[in-house]
């Protein structure tokens, strides 16, 4: 058996001039909960598409279980799919659209009602069998198109932002329960996503499409702290970027001089080289503000612009020179005299440990 | 109640001339006829008689022209069923001309699809009578296309006067009525249910059967009946394109109120086509429940 449940390998579809999908290759794990994470229209759709068979590549190839799918149709390919809209079959009750696959297949018509009542348990649905998907609210829609891919038991599932239709705090809840869902039926996810914070917290493994292009793969921590490029430290949550160049590289790390003059020093990522162009890229969170200079690196004045409290941590921006730094102060205590927190025009120093800043090539 | 108030118009007039006109089309029906073949009294059945007097128990197969068995005969039975069956035929044709059309529309850019109906439409601004004789004059004897098969050395082919120039003009009239209604429901349709058939297993095949036909059957019943109903009760297109040879239930009830003037006769006739017609497609929606009930 493979490592890989379903492998691209240098996948591409063009659409006339549009590249949609540009040379991707990734390998999505054997139960694996996978994100395929972009902006619209990053090509993370049409690489799931490409998948589950209603698109075909231009060039390269797509592996489901090892096997090359070439031009195998969606209805002989062993994956199902949850679609954005749902696309339950309005004509037919949610025992009807759960059984449809299984019906297809030609399971007989006891097999049928037992598996499609244990579907209706799995997705905490087991009344609502006779119902029209109309008659059904958004997140039970979302349950029962959930109940028909997996009771053909896939070897992979595929979902195309099952989530995005759903308030807020709905989205929450299912979050978690995709999740459990998922670790129950054992089978691998694949699941495309705008939401940086979904494919956080729920991914195993996260792929960042970009303009049709896999920028890097990784898993959620590897994404959010090691970030080998500017856009995918930019999409996946919040930092700084002050660019400059590259004056020292030393082991894992790399001094960069900022425009203005100040230098730091941050963990050199691929590609840094000395004399080059690069960015210092540092998340709000790994930024400290104090009254006094500690003496160390990375340690500079800077004058306090404005402030936000939020409750949990309070947003600081402050200005190097012309440079504006988010800084994020969690306010691990609890207090309510105003004199503690930084007012807007006063100074103060900002400083960062090196290992908690990237120095990136581009 | 202000629904009531809106429909009253509409429900007045289908009520003076609709309904009050097909109540004196029953009174007639059970009138006799006087010198000059207008109704009169007394009340008879005598009309309806006529009808069924003339179906005789006469079991019959022949070979002739395919296989035909034959339980029953008579004139009017045949009359009936000759009218309906090709009422059906061409429903059958144009659906089968019209489905094609109308999912390429439906499938068109959408600045592409209101010109695409204008263009289904065109035909409509020109009487229908006017098109009926030009299409009469296409098929005559000296007509282009028998003007063409001669110049190319073949020999003329008769093609006006016969039940497939009655055909060709059912379905060219009919077109449209057909066109419009399925292209409503396909425009409507919404093709992430074929892909969701074919990723759970279903080929296009089935996906169609299973899927897009009971979405889609709006549209579809729609057409048939805008398409079967006028032909059922065709006259012009069976006077100019059959040329009174072949006698269908709409023709044959016209000439009872004209030529052969036995209104009588000729409203019984009318009423039993539309119980007929009535009855059966009560039956065929019938058939129709399950799935498809949800649609409608």
């Amino acid at each position: 058996m493979s490592e890989f449940a379903v492998e691209l390998r240098d996948v591409s579809k063009v659409f006339g001039d549009i590249v949609a999908v540009d040379h991707v290759s990734m390998g999505i794990r054997h139960n694996e909960f996978f994100a395929l994470l972009g902006p619209s229209g990053c090509g993370k759709t049409t690489s799931l598409r490409i998948i589950a068979g209603f698109e075909r590549p231009t060039s390269g190839e797509v592996y489901i279980d090892n096997k090359a799918m070439g031009a195998t149709p969606p209805f002989q390919r062993n994956v199902n799919t949850v679609f954005q809209s749902y696309a339950l079959f309005p004509h037919m009750t949610v025992e009807q659209n759960i059984g449809f696959g299984l019906e297809m297949k030609g399971v007989s018509k006891a097999e049928i009602a037992r598996r499609v009542g244990e579907a209706l348990e799995l997705v905490r649905l087991p009344h609502m069998a006779k119902r029209y998907p109309r008659q059904m609210s958004g997140g039970q829609q979302q349950r029962v198109a959930l109940a028909r891919a997996l009771v053909n038991r896939p070897k992979v599932l595929l979902l195309d932002e099952p989530l995005g239709a759903l308030d807020a705090k709905l989205r929450k809840e299912m979050q978690i329960e995709l999740k459990t869902l998922q670790r129950e039926v054992g089978i691998t996810f694949i699941f495309v996503t705008h939401d940086q914070e979904e494919a956080l917290s729920m991914s195993d493994r996260i792929a960042v499409f970009s303009k049709g292009k896999v920028l890097q793969i990784g898993t959620p921590l590897e994404i959010y702290e090691r970030p080998t490029s500017r856009f995918v430290a930019d999409f996946i949550g919040e930092t700084n970027f002050l660019t400059g160049k590259v004056t020292q590289m030393d082991g894992e790390f790399a001094q960069i001089v900022i425009n203005g003059g100040a230098t730091f020093r941050g963990r050199a990522m691929q590609g840094v080289q000395v004399g080059r162009e690069a960015t210092l890229s540092v998340r709000p969170e790994k930024l400290q503000l104090v009254e006094q200079a500690d003496g160390g690196v990375n340690c500079y004045e800077v004058i306090v612009r404005s402030i936000a409290y939020v409750g949990s941590d309070t947003r600081v921006e402050v200005m190097l020179g012309e440079h504006r730094i988010d800084v994020w102060e969690q306010n691990t205590v609890s207090t309510l005299d105003p004199n503690y927190f930084f007012k807007p025009g006063e100074r103060a120093w900002l400083s960062f440990k090196p290992e908690n800043a990237l120095v990136l090539a581009e | 109640m202000r629904l009531a108030g809106l429909m009253a118009p509409g429900a007045f007039w289908l009520f003076v001339f609709f309904f009050v006109p097909l109540l004196i089309m029953a009174g007639i029906s059970f009138l006799s006829r006087d010198r000059l073949g207008f109704p009169t009294l007394p009340l008879t059945l005598q009309n309806y008689w006529e009808i069924v007097r003339d179906i005789r128990f006469a079991p019959s197969i022949s070979l002739a022209g395919g296989l035909t068995i034959r339980l029953f005969e008579g004139l009017y039975l045949e009359l009936f069923w000759r009218s309906i069956w090709l009422s059906l035929l061409s429903t059958l044709i144009t659906l089968f001309i019209a489905f094609p059309v109308a999912l390429f529309m439906a499938r068109l850019p959408s600045r592409y699809r209101n010109l695409a109906l204008f263009l289904v439409m065109i035909p409509f601004w020109t009487n229908f009578l006017v098109r009926t004789y030009a299409l009469q004059f296409m098929l005559r004897g000296n007509g282009p296309i028998n003007t063409l098969l001669s110049a190319l050395g073949l020999e003329p082919i008769d093609l006006l006067f016969t039940p497939a120039a009655i055909m060709l003009g059912l379905v060219y009239g009919n077109l449209p009525f057909m066109i419009l209604p399925l292209y409503t429901s396909l425009e409507k349709f919404d093709w992430t249910m074929i892909e969701a058939a074919n990723d759970l297993g279903a080929d296009m095949l089935r996906a169609f059967q299973r899927v897009m036909l009971p979405l889609i059957s709006p549209g579809l019943l729609a057409g048939s009946i805008l398409t079967f109903v006028p032909a059922i009760g065709s006259y012009i297109t069976v006077e100019l394109m059959g040329g009174g040879r072949t006698n269908l239930i709409g023709y044959a009830i016209a000439q009872q109120f004209s030529a052969s003037v036995n209104w009588p006769f000729g409203s019984a006739m009318s009423l039993l086509m539309m119980i007929i017609v009535t009855f059966a497609a009560v039956l065929y929606f019938r058939s129709g429940r399950g799935e498809y009930r949800n649609v409608i």
